[in-house]
């Protein structure tokens, strides 16, 4: 299959989804219109789970997301956790001081059933 | 016309956006760019400058949202009116405070002053939960929108939201929504 890639923009975030594996978003996400953004990544991973990789290593990038996108992002990790064939883990990345992106990952982390890592950069 | 009455005010108010009209997609990019650009020209914490800028999205879009689906009856110039709203960006040393202003209909007064006493009645535990909640359970509408607004303003804020809700006419009132975010 073909993998996904869209460049970001002031409002969107880059994604980068390879069907080797690993799986990218990165930047922000602020659009008025989450769930029309994230229809087609929700639509990739359905069809990357019909022939996964052994592994799917997922990195989270994100410097901002609105409450809009956080509903969509949800929707994504629900789509990942529902991959019966793959072992799928999720590394979420955020700022120094930033706690509430820690605080985001970690609500996704209670809610969803996948391993997840924070992982603290300096600068996303 | 002398504008400098209303220059002065907002002089005096530290504002540093003001807008009245109506609320597009490409206007809120313009408002969060500039305010991005004002939060790095003014050396603001890392810390502030990203809770303002996720509170500002929040509350912008909130208006976005709200005149997207307001149905309002009436003239070109009454529905061009009632979809107007107004917005401020003020800095002052301790605090950044977001001020917004829209119509709403009377019939929808008490759920929404419902949901944001709802937010106000919780400390900081209870909304991480009550965000959890809605986030996992909650209804999302055609555009992505969940009813978490008033949740993350609050949750990111620290503070109280503090609303007004003036009578316009047998139909309308207005709504004013103040968000302090300090400065630490």
């Amino acid at each position: 299959m073909e993998d996904l890639s869209l460049e970001g923009t002031a409002k969107t975030p880059t994604v980068d989804f390879k069907s080797a594996g690993e799986l990218l978003i990165k930047g922000r996400s602020i659009p008025e219109n989450s769930i029309e953004f994230y229809k087609p990544l929700i639509d990739w991973i359905a069809a990357y789970s019909d022939n996964p990789k052994e592994n799917t290593l997922v990195n989270i990038q994100l410097e901002y997301f609105n409450t809009s996108s956080s509903k969509c992002i949800l929707d994504v990790f629900k789509k990942l956790e529902s991959i019966s064939d793959s072992t799928v883990s999720v590394k979420w990345y955020y700022e120094e001081d930033d706690e509430d992106m820690l605080e985001a990952g970690e609500d996704y982390e209670a809610i969803i059933d996948l391993s997840f890592e924070m992982i603290e950069v300096e600068e996303l | 016309m002398d504008a400098f009455n209303l220059y002065s005010q907002m002089e005096r108010d530290d504002v540093l956006i003001a807008f009245k009209g109506s609320i597009t997609s490409e206007l809120l990019t313009s408002v969060l760019q500039i305010m991005e650009t004002k939060m790095e020209d003014l050396h603001e914490a890392p810390r502030t400058r990203k809770k303002v800028f996720n509170v500002l999205v929040e509350c912008l879009q909130n208006l976005y949202h709200h005149i997207d689906e307001f149905e309002v009856v009436g003239t070109p110039e009454e529905i061009s009116e009632k979809k107007s709203a107004i917005f401020s960006i003020s800095r002052s040393v301790e605090s950044y405070n977001i001020v917004t202003g829209n119509f709403v209909s009377k019939d929808n007064v008490n759920n929404l002053t419902g949901k944001i006493n709802k937010v106000n009645d919780l400390n900081r535990e209870e909304l991480k939960a009550y965000y959890k909640q809605v986030l996992n359970n909650g209804e999302i509408s055609d555009k992505g929108g969940g009813g978490l607004g008033f949740i993350d303003i609050a949750k990111k804020s620290g503070e109280k939201l503090v609303y007004n809700i003036r009578e316009i006419d047998e139909n309308y009132s207005f709504f004013t929504l103040t968000v302090k975010i300090s400065q630490i």
